[in-house]
């Protein structure tokens, strides 16, 4: 085995798979069928290898990017609350184990609120939102240093109308990683 | 003084033949042959003296727009002016002359001819008691006599500078501030045209003048604009990445400066002090576990001090008492938002709309009127905002809109007038209404604008 070859192999295909990382999960998934098909047919040694570490390089780039889909996933308030629903605990369970495994990674939780209410108090609200989801993270572990709040009240709705729906979909909690993003280990 | 007493009875005298008229109008259309003129006449100008307490007590949820008493205002007329802007000067003064609500339009008659007496009888017959001669002076000077009608006789006269080139914005600012000085011989009470309004749209803090002219924006970013009182400065907050701060920018060169920076804070809803010298605000940092605070700190920058400490309730949008002493802000410590009063160092809080304990009303937004005796304030009534006024002296509560959603009032330095944002007629846009009589108007169109705040009388144009 072409040790030399497969560290190069590995090392050419770091940045795509970080160059992949980058795009969305969708973009990325109908490309890879070309590299990882000639797997099962190529029989000489160092194309295997190379399809090898094209595959562990595609593995990790998979968890990386799970990873990363569980560190952005927005949890939901009710109206005129903080308190953090169960969906809502669920999904910051999930956020901790990728918290615990990788150090590095800071984050910022901002929160928003549905358009009813002064716009003032909206954003104390948004505060008050945000601060309870860092308050569950940081009461089961995660450094307070690695967390950072802020909110935008109503100003920046993710969903326009004025009903239920789009209300439940403004009251929420968005995450963004401003540290070790991009290398994000799977928990 | 003196003369300006016995130019106000004059007047008085003029509303009461206003009411006279319009008691004959009433007797004719009612029928009723046995009222007397002058008695009517009597029970008007009582109507014009007790015209605060009648607005009270109107029932709260009647639609009160555009009602209003017909001869608690002048009849004025403003005559047709020479020259190329002659035009634009006078739809311009007829227009701010309406929008002070102290006055009646009064389509204009003919002018006399050159070196022609004044026809009093004929402009009277026409409705007006006062009539408003401009004249352009060869100097690009304009030369305004305002003539008493009932009297016969001239009022006042004084020529006034103009920038040179007609319909700019400073030319503008310039007629508007004739107005101003018209009204003021008039009723004595100086009129408010020469004023803007700062709001925002779009994040971002745009200056429009007050009769909703000129609309524009003058910061790249922000949100919640409010005047220094020089009317120099308008301070504001805007988001960045980490945190929201509080912003200065200055009118004339555009320049902004940050007032706070402190890292993790959003800082809210600043008020400049009426003297100039202190910015209260709102602030939430994640150390007060939950709560939002008020802070002062001086306007030329430094240490915010924390004036209010109550645990995990917010505080907030933080209003100047006209001394500079005092503020009034909302408070949601007693489990709703209700409005209190504290001294500016934060002791003394009291609960200032605890008489309506019983309605479980949300209030947000109170600004204390510029002659301190009310404090204009949004109130939930019936599931919607609507704009409520306080009068600290009788402990009344008065709602002053009932159509759209409507939020976030602001005073004009005249305090009878206010500014804020209403959804009724579809968008969320500026709306003014005068508190005397009611009347409503729209002052910005075109993308949704809210927070509007009333600048001072602006003495120079900036």
């Amino acid at each position: 085995m072409n040790v030399k070859y497969r560290i190069a192999t590995l090392l050419l295909a770091l940045p795509l798979a970080a160059a992949a990382c980058k795009k969305k999960p969708v973009d990325v998934a109908p490309a890879q069928e070309p590299v990882t098909a000639p797997v099962t047919v190529a029989p000489p040694a160092e194309d295997n290898s190379a399809a090898l570490a094209a595959a562990r390089a595609d593995s990790i780039r998979r968890a990386t990017e799970a990873a990363r889909a569980v560190m952005l996933q927005t949890v939901y308030f009710d109206y005129n609350s903080d308190e953090l629903r169960p969906d809502a605990r669920a999904t910051l369970d999930e956020k901790l184990r990728v918290l615990n495994v990788n150090p590095g990674v800071r984050i910022r939780i901002e929160g928003h609120t549905d358009e009813r209410g002064t716009d003032q108090y909206n954003i104390a609200l948004g505060r008050r939102r945000a601060d309870q989801a860092k308050r569950y993270l940081t009461d089961r572990g995660i450094d307070a240093t690695r967390i950072e709040t802020m909110s935008f009240g109503r100003e920046r709705p993710a969903a326009s109308g004025s009903n239920e729906e789009a209300w439940a979909q403004n009251r929420r909690g968005e995450f963004v990683l401003i540290a070790g993003g991009e290398e994000l280990r799977a928990p | 003084m003196f003369q300006s007493v016995i130019r106000t009875s004059r007047f008085r005298h003029a509303a009461s033949r206003h009411h006279a008229a319009f008691g004959r109008t009433f007797s004719r259309a009612f029928g009723s042959r046995s009222v007397y003129a002058p008695m009517l006449c009597a029970l008007a100008l009582l109507t014009v003296a007790r015209s605060t307490a009648t607005a009270q007590d109107r029932p709260v949820g009647v639609t009160i727009d555009g009602g209003y008493a017909p001869g608690t205002r002048l009849g004025v007329m403003v005559l047709p002016i020479n020259g190329a802007a002659g035009d634009s000067l006078k739809l311009i003064m007829e227009r701010d002359l309406d929008f002070s609500d102290r006055f009646q339009h009064v389509p204009s008659i003919a002018p006399p001819a050159p070196n022609q007496p004044i026809n009093y009888a004929l402009v009277s017959s026409a409705g007006a008691a006062v009539l408003v001669q401009s004249e352009l002076l060869p100097s690009g000077w304009l030369r305004v006599i305002v003539h008493d009608v009932g009297a016969k006789k001239l009022l006042q006269q004084n020529d006034f500078p103009l920038p040179t080139t007609a319909n700019t914005d400073n030319w503008r600012m310039g007629v508007h501030r004739i107005s101003d000085e018209i009204e003021r011989w008039v009723t004595g009470q100086k009129g408010i045209a020469a004023t803007r309004i700062t709001f925002s749209r779009d994040e971002r803090v745009w200056v429009v003048d007050s009769d909703g002219a000129n609309p524009r924006p003058v910061t790249p970013r922000g949100l919640g604009p409010t005047w220094h009182p020089s009317g120099r400065y308008i301070v504001y907050y805007a988001f960045d990445e980490d945190r929201i701060r509080l912003y200065v920018t200055d009118v004339i060169t555009g320049a902004q400066r940050s007032l706070t920076n402190e890292k993790g804070a959003n800082d809210v809803t600043p008020s400049v002090s009426p003297d100039g010298r202190s910015v209260v605000f709102s602030r939430s940092v994640e150390a007060t576990a939950g709560s939002t605070d008020l802070f002062v700190m001086p306007f030329d920058g430094g240490r915010p001090t924390r004036v209010s400490v109550s645990r995990g309730s917010i505080n907030l949008a933080p209003s100047w008492s006209p001394d500079s002493r005092r503020v009034t802000f909302s408070s949601d410590r007693s489990g709703r938002n209700e409005i209190y009063i504290a001294d500016a160092d934060g002791t003394n809080v009291s609960l200032l709309t605890a008489d309506a304990y019983g309605e479980r009303n949300v209030r947000a937004d109170p600004v204390w009127s510029p002659d301190g005796r009310f404090i204009a304030m949004s109130s939930e009534v019936g599931g919607t905002q609507q704009i409520l006024i306080y009068g600290l002296s009788d402990r009344s509560l008065r709602q002053v809109t009932s159509d759209g959603r409507n939020q976030a009032p602001a005073w004009a330095p005249d305090g009878r007038h206010l500014v804020f944002s209403s959804t009724r007629g579809g968008s969320e846009q500026l709306w003014v209404t005068d508190i005397e009589t009611g009347r409503m108007r729209q002052v910005t169109r075109g993308s949704r604008a809210r927070f509007g705040d009333w600048s001072p009388r602006l003495v120079s144009t900036p």
